[in-house]
């Protein structure tokens, strides 16, 4: 039955069509009608402390509960705070709706008071979005916004609503008849002669590697690789984003592949006879030099999204479609295979590669990031969901934490947004209420998003933070050791103490300066009510290892000196010169 | 290589502004772009041309079909169709040259819609090449101002773009 709504009111009746439970955001001139009218709907919303923050939890919240993530804020500033968020959505496909205030339509053009073009600005970096200055049009807006988040690839759509549309009244009544988006096509199908040609390249091969990303995740599609793997004894390889579609604990489970991935996987890479890729698009962090990236093996490409096909390297077929569908219809084609040969290859060079692992190394008793975080698996028995920042903490996160679930691994891929680490972990809490939260996050991202940490406060959440304190930019001064002869220009930081700015907060701080106190202090923390924030003073100048550098060949390795052989780091670094 | 691309897009604010963004991120560069109206009042149709090689419109292609807008995306380049072009052009005239300057118009066909006592204005329609060619043979009299449309093609025979679409299933391939 038809009611007198305002604008405001009928978004708000939209967001909870569409089974929307919280939103992050932050209030101004442009959406206060949207503000006065929340009060009256059983929507959470929470207060972050800057726009960035609330785009990062709605991103954070959408990756880790597979729900669309719905961020608001007012116009102009309020809106241009958000653009590295929306961004970051875009890079990782997190399905977003992002809806910001506009100022009055009558004034649009006119460079009024807050007014920015956000349509224009987000162009580039959204799915799609509306600028709606009609009350009329605001539930078609919505609907199909959170339609074209969650289908297809997924992703950022935003919603700018001008003051006016949120504050006119019409008689209106929900319409749930199908959307017409005659240009929109999410699911392509595939036909039966090009799932042949490409069961006929698996059956042939010898030396396969699967190599899975984020897009497994994307379409649910575990249990497919999971069974496709098995029945044709391929190893799989995961990227940044892939940490999680495959059971880290498999025998069949390599490690993660690319700039920071294990040797033996960039190896196994190179050596392949046969690449199938799943919902991944050979970034260059993946693939590192394209001319000289696994030069023996033929490639297959299933990916939902025709533009990632023949994109960064070129592939001899493609499956275009949702994984899940896709690869159903492959397997049932497939006979078993069995690989043995290469799969004890791949595990020959794995057990070399342990020589070099500083986790074994007994002899040298300072505190490594790669200890502690190998110490936080344990200890959560490999089952938080992890949040990282960017930096050298994310890829130690990477390595370390060894995932067995889907959706685990919350980490900025794409764009490599450092500050998004906390406002994350806000968000993955906030749909996650009954889960483990664990941050990882260095000491140069955490203070550019820390301010999220009154938001959890005011939550009263529990988040477990990590702060891996090295005192520097690692993952800069890393470079500049290898590549800029060490000269550690702008990357040295003076620091705040951060267990007293935890304090501050009324949240808990603790601090570790040494491998024997790793262990208990990750299980106080976890014991203790609310927030805790652990700073962990480490090797001030350690590294990520492996290393492929930019522009090299994936085998082109610097791998991590093997202990007490300080030369041999040297040489690396000359060789990577 | 100079390809033609014919693409339907949703009759709706804004959307120009998005297949033109999608060309400068990418990098591509437009060599003509014309849009008008349709049969289906819904629809809008853009005739781009482009300079570039297969792998790329390729890519190209795949990148239109990502915006929401963008209904059909058909590259008519090895397809036989009508092109069409029109130009307007102001062209130095008095006494002694105007004859000669409506001969040449004669030759390629095309009209002279303003006279003037120093100018003529001269409309021609025709393919790329016809136009051209009218240029070159105009520019000794001294050409005063020009304007082109950009180009609009259609492919030949009784099919409908926006009735007979491509199949997307087409879409999955292989390349060896
Ligand atoms: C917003 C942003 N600015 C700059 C960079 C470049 N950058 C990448 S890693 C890094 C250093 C990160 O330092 P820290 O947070 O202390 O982490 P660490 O590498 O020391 O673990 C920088 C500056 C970035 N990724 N994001
Ligand atoms: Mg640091």
């Amino acid at each position: 039955m038809k009611k007198k709504q305002t604008g405001a009111q009928i978004v708000w009746e939209c967001l909870i069509r569409e089974g929307v439970e919280v939103v992050f955001g932050y209030p101004g001139g442009a959406n206060l009608p949207l503000y006065d009218a929340l009060p009256d709907y059983p929507i959470h919303h929470v207060l972050v402390r800057h726009e960035q923050g609330a785009s990062h939890a709605a991103d954070g919240y959408a990756r880790s509960t597979g729900k669309v993530g719905v961020a608001m804020t007012t116009s102009g500033p309020g809106a241009t705070n958000m653009v590295t968020g929306i961004a970051t959505a875009m890079m990782d496909s997190s399905p977003t709706v992002f809806i910001t205030g506009q100022v009055a339509s009558k004034l649009i053009g006119y460079d009024a008071f807050q007014e920015i073009d956000v349509t224009g600005i987000t162009l580039p970096i959204t799915k799609h979005n509306y600028l709606v200055t009609d009350v009329n049009e605001i539930s078609s807006a919505i609907r199909e916004a959170f339609y074209i988040a969650r289908t297809g690839r997924p992703g950022p759509v935003l919603v700018d609503i001008s003051k006016d549309a949120q504050q006119n009244a019409i008689e209106w009544e929900y319409d749930d008849s199908p959307i017409k988006l005659p240009g929109y096509r999410p699911d392509p199908t595939l036909s039966r002669g090009h799932v042949q040609q490409v069961v006929d390249m698996i059956q042939s091969a010898r030396r396969p590697v699967i190599l899975a990303g984020n897009g497994i995740i994307a379409s649910g599609a575990m249990d497919e690789v999971l069974d496709f793997a098995e029945h044709t004894n391929t190893p799989v390889a995961m990227t940044l984003l892939g940490l999680g579609a495959f059971p880290a604990s498999h025998p069949l489970a390599l490690g993660m592949m690319g700039m920071h991935g294990e040797s033996w996987v960039n190896t196994a890479i190179q050596e392949a006879d046969l690449l199938i890729a799943f919902g991944m698009r050979f970034d260059d962090r993946v693939t590192g030099n394209v001319k000289t990236y696994a030069p023996k093996a033929r490639k297959i490409q299933f990916d939902i999204d025709l533009s990632e096909i023949n994109k960064n390297v070129p592939v001899d077929a493609a499956l275009i479609g949702d994984l899940r569908h896709t690869l159903r219809q492959v397997i049932d084609f497939i006979q078993p295979c069995e690989h043995r040969e290469w799969v004890e290859t791949i595990q020959q060079m794995k057990d070399e590669a342990s020589a070099h692992s500083i986790l074994t190394d007994s002899g040298d008793k300072h505190l490594y990031a790669a200890h502690v975080i190998d110490e936080l698996w344990k200890c959560t028995d490999g089952d938080a969901i992890i949040v990282t920042d960017v930096g050298q903490n994310q890829m130690w996160a990477a390595q370390y934490y060894k995932l067995d679930k889907p959706a685990r691994f919350i980490s900025s891929g794409g764009l490599g947004t450092m500050g998004f680490g906390l406002p994350a972990a806000v968000g993955v809490k906030m749909g996650n209420p009954d889960a483990e939260v664990w941050l990882i996050v260095g000491d140069g991202g955490f203070q550019m998003t820390q301010a999220e940490l009154s938001t959890a406060a005011q939550e009263g959440i529990k988040i477990t933070i990590a702060l891996i304190n090295n005192g520097y930019m690692g993952m800069v001064r890393q470079w500049q050791e290898f590549f800029y002869d060490r000269r550690y220009s702008a990357t040295p930081m003076r620091n705040p103490d951060f267990v007293k700015i935890a304090e501050a907060h009324g949240l808990t701080g603790l601090l570790v300066t040494q491998r024997a106190d790793i262990e208990k202090t990750i299980q106080q923390a976890r014991q203790t009510e609310g927030t805790v924030l652990i700073e962990f003073k480490v090797e001030k100048e350690d590294s990520v290892y492996p290393m492929v550098p930019a522009g090299a060949s994936l085998h082109q390795m610097i791998r991590r000196p093997v202990p007490n052989t300080a030369f041999e780091k040297e040489e690396a670094q000359s060789k990577a010169k | 290589m100079k390809s033609t691309l014919v693409v339907l897009v949703e009759n709706k604010p804004g959307v120009l502004n998005r297949v033109a963004s999608l060309f400068r991120r990418r990098a591509f560069n437009i060599d003509s772009l014309a849009v008008g109206r349709t049969e289906n009042p819904d629809v809008s149709r853009m005739t781009i041309v482009v300079d570039s090689d297969q792998l790329n419109i390729e890519r190209l292609t795949a990148y239109l079909y990502k915006l929401v807008n963008v209904i059909q995306v058909y590259n008519l380049t090895a397809t036989p169709s009508v092109d069409r072009d029109l130009a307007l052009i102001k062209v130095q005239a008095n006494d002694e040259s105007r004859s000669h300057i409506m001969q040449i118009v004669d030759v390629f066909r095309a009209r002279i819609v303003d006279v003037n006592s120093n100018s003529l204005m001269v409309e021609i329609t025709g393919d790329e090449e016809k136009i051209e060619g009218f240029i070159e043979v105009l520019k000794p009299w001294g050409i005063i101002e020009m304007v082109r449309t950009g180009l609009v093609s259609m492919a030949r025979g009784a099919s409908s773009l926006l009735v007979d679409p491509i199949p997307v299933s087409d879409f999955n391939r292989i390349t060896v």
